[in-house]
């Protein structure tokens, strides 16, 4: 049974980690892609610079969330929400408008997001420097330790404190969005803008507010996801590169242009990265003596490893690409 | 017969007969930038940038055919140059002799041999269909034996990897001449542009520079990672030049006798690529980019020449890369970038104008004397800022000035990027479209 554990914590919870992450993460893409219609690539460094506003936050108050009993980190959140959510629609304004405005194609918009990216990405390496730091300036990151009430199991279930905040706080984010997309008349706006602006627009939606609200709730999202990844490891400014492709793939798998398709996705793509490098073989080492002889068991059954983890998410957009570019989903073909 | 000269004639005269101001003021900065950097920095320094930024060169005439010509936007050049810096390694770094000499290379070819047989088996499973299993046994049948023949071949390869790891260190090169590196890591970076080609054409162009921008992670991935093949962060060094090196002629003559190589090289690219340009080929491949519909509708295959011609930059891309790594004369995988190697490129392109290719290889000079000029201009203003703050506000300098001071330039670059979209989205020198009346 201690096998079963480690596939728990090392399959189980580190996929719904990553899953999570890239869930959340995947939406904002995916949200971008149905208004604007293009692939915006600064997301990532969107979700860096969040967790770069949550580091000086707590950098600034080390001690603010000591009265409540929650990480400062977390206390810090909803500040670093809206600074976000401010950044996106000034960079909105200054980069993408103009070009919107002069009707470009929208590859351009996707080379003008890479420019973002390398700006957002200096100025987060200028005043941040290149190595890591702890979210947790001044609390404990606390580690549970969970055994289990069976005979002979030796290793507990661990799970963390940040791992705690984001499965909760993706929960609250699924179901929030699923309001706000179903029930308010700003949600229905963005979709009815999402399935066809120019209908959108004669029906009398103003197409500039829900472009600015899409920002406003990509950049909230986009902190969000950076401080839960930042928290779970290390705040590192130069993640964005290694996360741009997981949570592509996600968006386009969930089908593009559908936010809950872009969940599935991002829990599709942490679990397929999780599996991969998962080392089987530990799973069949109590069936060892029950093998026949000419079997000889490998000590590493991994489909790959680690350090091949970004090729994991680049197959499966490959496959995606090849069987089903609508995705899961059924998105938009673009 | 006249009548049709007489046109042609006032046709050519409308286009060409303004006179290149842009082109002569550009060339005139350009040529003046270079004279400057030899005036002050020395001619050996200034020769090897030079012979560097004559390789961006190629890199970016490569890139300006993709997104120039054909309007397909590659976000991931760094991987073709790094294909093709380890082709330049591995073809021409002097042979392994201990590896050739013990079994390793038989055990190596078993396990490749291995590789393919699963791949054959499993593609032969994926055709069983044909003679009469049902399609859903096919694809379960063919997914099972798929996974385990992966897991078998691979540990195989892996235990094998290992030992040469332990005995040889790595496989070594093939001690060939340099040219034949150059030419199989234009066929390699071609290849894998073939691969994404395939995939990505047909759809909208942001899955092209997703689909780039992995592939270029995963090259570097594995370049870094597979040490019996390219002893991965340990380098390889040094790599053998296409002419007598520094040690025999002296720095600057060296480093000019490669730069002439390089211009050489530029020179046939460029008076190809201006050939292919004007002729129909190039007339049609304008056609498909900025209208795709009615090119399908005059009977163009769209996707084919699409992919003809990524694969062309990607070609361009590997040759220019590994003419890169031969002169750098060290394989370095965590050496490529995609600040360095990507987005440079772009910028080079964008600015020099995209379609343009004397304007791309100006550009390119242009671009690579400000990128290598900036590093003592950004450390100077932040010692000066860090003084000014110190002395007169009291700040704490920070200790890792300089890697700060070249964060810096990734800023600079994106400003660079976002600032020519808005105000010379066509680049400096835009490109000419002639209009046969």
């Amino acid at each position: 049974m201690n096998e079963l554990v480690f596939f728990i914590n090392n399959v189980v919870i580190a996929g719904s980690v990553t899953g999570s992450i890239y869930a959340i993460g995947a939406v904002g893409i995916t949200l971008v892609f149905s208004i604007m219609r293009f692939a915006h690539f600064a997301h990532a460094d969107m979700m860096t610079f969040g967790a770069f506003m949550v580091l000086l936050l707590t950098t600034l108050f080390p001690q603010a969330g000591q009265a409540i009993g929650v990480p400062t980190a977390i206390v810090m959140l909803p500040l670093a929400i809206v600074l976000t959510a401010l950044l996106a629609v000034i960079i909105d304004r200054t980069f993408y408008r103009p070009l919107r405005a002069h009707g470009v194609k929208p590859i351009v918009m996707v080379i003008a997001s890479l420019g973002v990216t390398l700006i957002l990405q200096g100025l987060i390496r200028l005043f941040a420097g290149t190595g890591g730091q702890s979210l947790y300036v001044d609390d404990r990151k606390e580690i549970f330790r969970l055994a289990l009430p069976i005979e002979g199991v030796r290793m507990p279930v661990v799970i963390t404190e940040p791992q705690l905040y984001l499965f909760a706080l993706t929960i609250l984010a699924v179901i929030g969005l699923h309001f706000f997309l179903s029930r308010t008349r700003l949600g229905k706006a963005m979709r009815a803008m999402s399935d066809n602006p120019d209908l959108a627009r004669a029906s009398g939606i103003n197409t500039n507010m829900i472009v600015a609200v899409t920002w406003m709730l990509v950049g909230g999202l986009a902190a969000i996801a950076g401080t839960l990844l930042a928290m779970d490891v290390t705040f590192k400014p130069d993640l964005s590169f290694h996360i741009l492709l997981p949570i592509f793939a996600a968006a386009i798998v969930g089908g593009v242009g559908q936010p809950f398709g872009a969940i599935a996705g991002g829990f599709v793509v942490g679990f397929a990265e999780t599996l991969a490098v998962f080392n089987w073989s530990v799973l069949l080492r109590p069936f060892r003596d029950n093998l026949p002889t000419w079997l000889e068991l490998p000590g590493n059954l991994a489909f790959v490893g680690t350090e091949y983890k970004i090729v994991v998410p680049f197959f499966i957009l490959v496959a995606i690409l090849v069987w089903r570019p609508t995705g899961i989903f059924k998105g938009k073909v673009i | 017969m006249n009548n049709q000269n007489l046109h042609r004639r006032e046709a050519a005269d409308t286009t060409t007969g303004t006179f290149p101001i842009r082109e002569l003021i550009m060339l005139t900065v350009v040529v003046a930038a270079v004279g400057a950097v030899f005036l002050f920095m020395g001619p050996a320094y200034s020769t090897r940038m030079m012979v560097e930024a004559s390789c961006y060169a190629i890199l970016a005439l490569g890139l300006t055919i993709q997104w120039g010509y054909a309007g397909q936007f590659n976000a991931g050049v760094m991987g073709f140059v790094a294909l093709g810096g380890f082709s330049a390694m591995t073809f021409t770094v002097p042979v392994n002799e201990a590896f050739w000499d013990s079994d390793l290379p038989g055990q190596l070819g078993v396990a490749l041999l291995w590789i393919v047989a699963a791949v054959v088996v499993v593609i032969g499973a994926s055709r069983l269909d044909r003679i009469g299993v049902p399609k859903r046994l096919r694809t379960l049948i063919t997914v099972i034996l798929g996974i385990v023949l992966y897991m078998v071949a691979i540990s195989h390869f892996r235990g094998v990897a290992d030992q040469i790891e332990d005995q040889v260190e790595f496989i070594g090169g093939l001690g060939l001449p340099v040219w034949v590196g150059w030419i199989v890591g234009g066929a390699l970076a071609g290849g894998i542009g073939y691969f994404i080609g395939n995939i990505c054409l047909g759809l909208r162009s942001d899955y092209l520079a997703i689909a780039t921008l992995g592939i270029a992670e995963i090259i570097k991935a594995f370049l870094k990672n597979a040490d019996w093949l390219t002893r991965g962060t340990a380098t390889v060094s040094p790599l053998p030049w296409p002419v007598p090196g520094p040690a025999e002629l002296g720095f600057t003559l060296a480093r000019a006798s490669y730069l002439a190589i390089t211009a050489v090289m530029i020179l046939v690219f460029f008076l190809l690529l201006q050939r292919a340009y004007n002729a129909p080929w190039g007339r049609m491949i304008r056609a498909i980019r900025d209208n795709e519909v009615s090119s399908a509708a005059m009977g163009k295959d769209i996707n084919h020449r699409r992919l003809q011609i990524f694969v062309l930059g990607c070609i361009l891309m590997g040759i220019g890369g590994a003419a890169l790594g031969s002169f750098n004369s060290i394989f370095d995988p965590q050496g490529f970038l995609p600040l360095n190697h990507t987005f440079l490129v772009l910028v080079m392109v964008i600015l020099g104008g995209p379609g343009n290719n004397f304007g791309t290889i100006l550009g390119a000079v242009a671009v690579y004397i400000i990128w290598v000029m900036s590093e003592p201009l950004a450390l100077y203003v932040m010692d000066l800022a860090a003084n000014f703050g110190h002395s007169s506000l009291g700040w704490d300098i920070p200790r890792n000035l300089e890697s700060r001071a070249l964060q810096a330039r990734v800023l600079v670059i994106g400003l660079l990027i976002t600032i020519v979209l808005r105000v010379a989205p066509k680049g400096l020198l835009p490109e000419k479209v002639r209009h046969h009346n």
